[in-house]
């Protein structure tokens, strides 16, 4: 494959020495090299992954087409119950979208070192899953061919949408997320990409040249730079909490019992962001073995992740207890019926988010050695996602089931182009990540060689100091 | 543009001590307004297209056992649930206090449908159509609406639009009584009266005073235009 050569070539020419170089020892040539792996030329397993992902996603596109060509009688949504998996989806994509929100800004906001191996992978997860999350409302709609109408757009007939509504509320939140952490992504990635770009020939040099923007690393442009990204990391964050707390009106805005409560959006935010942290730990997992970053990741990241995990997961019980609480107290009859009846019908689910989402969390995590094993990290975090999608199921589905009207209580099952649609949607969500891995820097190169400069010591005089003091 | 006001302000009272449970009003208004015919499948799911249901109670403990009939069509609240939810404005209010909905501008989020605390919007989840002679019973006055549409009940607008327009012409209002939606009509015992809420003299209006009145889940502050007189035996609950 001529492709290949010209793609990347690692530089030679900066091995040294020692074959047990420890992380001072090495050259900022190895690092690079080291750290930008993942650009090698892809091999086989990763053409292989990218072929099944591909066939998933296009399983999924089928399902979809299947359903536009239908009608939404393929789905298993009825009378009462118009909501299901598809907005369970939406709301579980959104949800992880706050991955790189929470690790990038606010452990860039905080100065949390250990932060910067991961801060590209989260940010990239943002950017990824919020964008398949706003395909979820596309394809639950009815008429998924006038999808148009709901963006505010000059057109003859003078029509606008209605600003009333939560679901604009929500197409104004995810479309400015996007475009947020989009910046934000290629923001954090620039100087990455110059070096990239220094280090590779081709057509992946045209492309890390036009993405550089002729980034040439000098003092100012670092000192825009950092003062960009810090600005940024600030500006993201009050997005982030918005965008989940305008999810949650959908719900909360309306009279449907179960949904019309106030607790949602520091509810549903709290829940996005313990998702999103069980997300970046998956992630973190699944990195470090793909592009053997054990050196980058070490356990003490997966024990400071797990510290936040147990926090959030504190927070999200606390959440939980006081919506059902609230509810008890008050003892309205229907509202009192939807949680029965979810107890009674989801048994199973409803233990299985509890445990998922609370308990095992709180228990796991107060450990020290549970928190720095790797299996047992990953065992939870994929649990916690699991339980988070339960979570907005139950939500959604148990409410609309039993409404208002004894007469017109319905149940839901979801159907095969559902199903199949919500696992594309993992896929697609997986495959674009793949590929960014390939194409982008996926370790923030800068970040950690920028951490190790700071770290390192200079002589000065008979004293040894930190070269740099501060940060930023 | 002023506040848009109008004279008339449609509304509907129900006698449940009339109300005999026997359907016509059913079938009356699934002539009427081009609703799709669905098969056994498609009510067994739950996706029947009927703009207004007769809700069966069982009361009492047997021996003793009564039932009891609730007809439930679109209320057209005053402050209805369903009119700012729609992204698309598909779902609004006219000047007459009926919830419009625009079946050409629907797009089909549904949140219209959950937000009804009556569930009274119906989805098209099926294609349907008319197999002959049936199309042509198709009123030319109603849109035939097309799958992934919501569509409910609208007091008959076509009609209230004629009355309307025939009396515009001849420079008068309304007459109480001159116009009926399907199903008012076609009750046979007369349980369902519909007219003019505005003119306090009509007979809806005179009716909706009635000590009997009450109105479904009134506690959701939906204010809706349909009273319901209820019955007033022994078995009354």
């Amino acid at each position: 494959m001529s492709e290949s050569h010209e793609s990347y070539s690692s530089h030679e020419s900066h091995k040294t020495n020692g074959t047990h170089a420890t992380n001072e020892t090495k050259t900022a040539g190895q690092l690079n090299d080291e750290l930008l792996s993942s650009l090698r030329p892809p091999t086989r397993r990763w053409y292989l992954l990218a072929f099944f992902l591909g066939a998933v996603v296009a399983w999924g596109l089928f399902a979809f087409t299947w359903q536009v060509t239908h009608g939404m009688y393929v789905t298993g949504k009825d009378r009462p119950v118009m909501w299901g998996f598809y907005i369970t989806g939406f709301v579980f994509w959104v949800g992880l979208s706050h991955s790189g929100t929470m690790v990038s800004a606010i452990l860039r906001l905080s100065r949390a070192n250990w932060r910067r191996p991961i801060l590209r992978a989260a940010e990239a997860m943002t950017v990824f899953s919020i964008t398949v999350a706003g395909l979820f409302p596309l394809i639950h709609l009815g008429r998924n061919w006038i999808f148009y109408y709901l963006i505010p757009y000059p057109n003859q007939r003078g029509l606008w949408p209605n600003f009333r509504s939560a679901l604009l509320w929500d197409v104004t939140a995810i479309t400015s997320y996007i475009i947020g952490s989009s910046i934000f992504l290629y923001l954090g990635m620039l100087p990455d990409l110059a070096v990239a770009r220094d280090r590779s020939s081709g057509r992946r040099q045209q492309l890390y040249t036009v993405l550089a923007m002729g980034w040439r690393g000098t003092a100012r442009e670092w000192v825009v730079y950092h003062q960009a990204s810090t600005l940024m990391a600030a500006l993201i964050i009050p997005v982030a909490v918005s965008v989940h707390s305008i999810v949650a009106w959908d719900f909360a805005v309306t009279v449907v019992p179960g949904w019309h409560s106030t607790i949602f959006p520091p509810y549903f935010v709290i829940g996005a962001i313990l998702s999103g942290v069980a997300a970046v730990i998956t992630l973190m997992i699944i990195i470090r073995r793909a592009f053997h970053l054990e050196e980058y990741l070490t356990p003490l990241h997966f024990d400071n992740m797990g510290k936040i995990l147990l926090v959030i997961s504190l927070l999200w019980s606390y959440a939980y207890f006081v919506e059902v609480q609230t509810t008890w107290y008050a003892h309205e009859p229907i509202e009192w019926e939807v949680f029965s009846f979810m107890a009674n019908k989801y048994t199973f689910l409803l233990l299985l988010m509890l445990v998922g989402n609370s308990l095992l969390p709180i228990t796991a995590m107060c450990f020290k050695r549970l928190r720095r094993s790797i299996g047992v990290m990953l065992s939870v975090s994929l649990l916690v996602n699991v339980a988070m999608f339960i979570e907005r199921f139950l939500i959604i589905v148990p409410s609309l089931s039993h409404k208002n009207m004894p007469f017109i209580w319905g149940s839901y099952r979801p159907s095969w182009v559902e199903i199949s649609v919500n696992i594309a949607a993992l896929a697609g969500f997986a495959l674009l990540y793949t590929f960014f891995a390939k194409l982008f820097p996926i370790v923030a190169v800068t970040d950690v060689r920028e951490l190790e400069v700071r770290e390192a010591r200079v002589p000065l005089g008979r004293a040894e100091v930190p070269t740099v003091a501060g940060e930023e | 543009m002023g506040k848009m006001t109008s004279p008339y302000k449609w509304g509907m009272v129900i006698d449940l001590d009339r109300c005999t449970g026997c359907g016509a009003c059913v079938v009356a208004c699934q002539a009427e307004n081009n609703v799709g015919l669905c098969d056994k499948k498609e009510i067994a799911e739950g996706r029947d297209m009927h703009w207004l249901r007769i809700e069966r109670f069982w009361v009492g403990e047997y021996p003793d056992v009564r039932v009891r009939f609730l007809p439930v069509l679109c209320q057209h609240c005053h402050d209805a649930p369903c009119e700012p939810v729609c992204p698309v404005y598909a779902s609004y209010h006219n000047p007459d206090g009926l919830n419009g909905q625009v079946y050409n501008r629907c797009v089909g989020t549904r949140y219209c449908g959950n937000n009804c605390p009556y569930a009274v919007r119906v989805f098209n989840f099926y294609p349907h159509d008319w197999p002959k002679p049936l199309d042509n019973q198709l009123s030319p006055d109603i849109t035939v609406r097309s799958r992934g549409v919501m569509e409910k009940c609208t007091f008959c607008v076509q009609r209230i639009r004629r009355a309307k327009e025939e009396a515009k012409g001849e420079g008068r209002m309304v007459r109480d009584g001159e116009v009926q939606p399907a199903c008012a009509q076609t009750c046979p015992a007369e349980a369902i009266v519909f007219g003019n809420m505005a003119d306090p003299q009509s007979r809806v209006a005179r009716l909706s005073r009635s000590p009997r009145r009450f109105r479904l889940l009134e506690h959701l502050g939906t204010h809706p235009s349909v009273y319901y007189l209820k019955g007033g035996g022994r078995e009354h609950v």
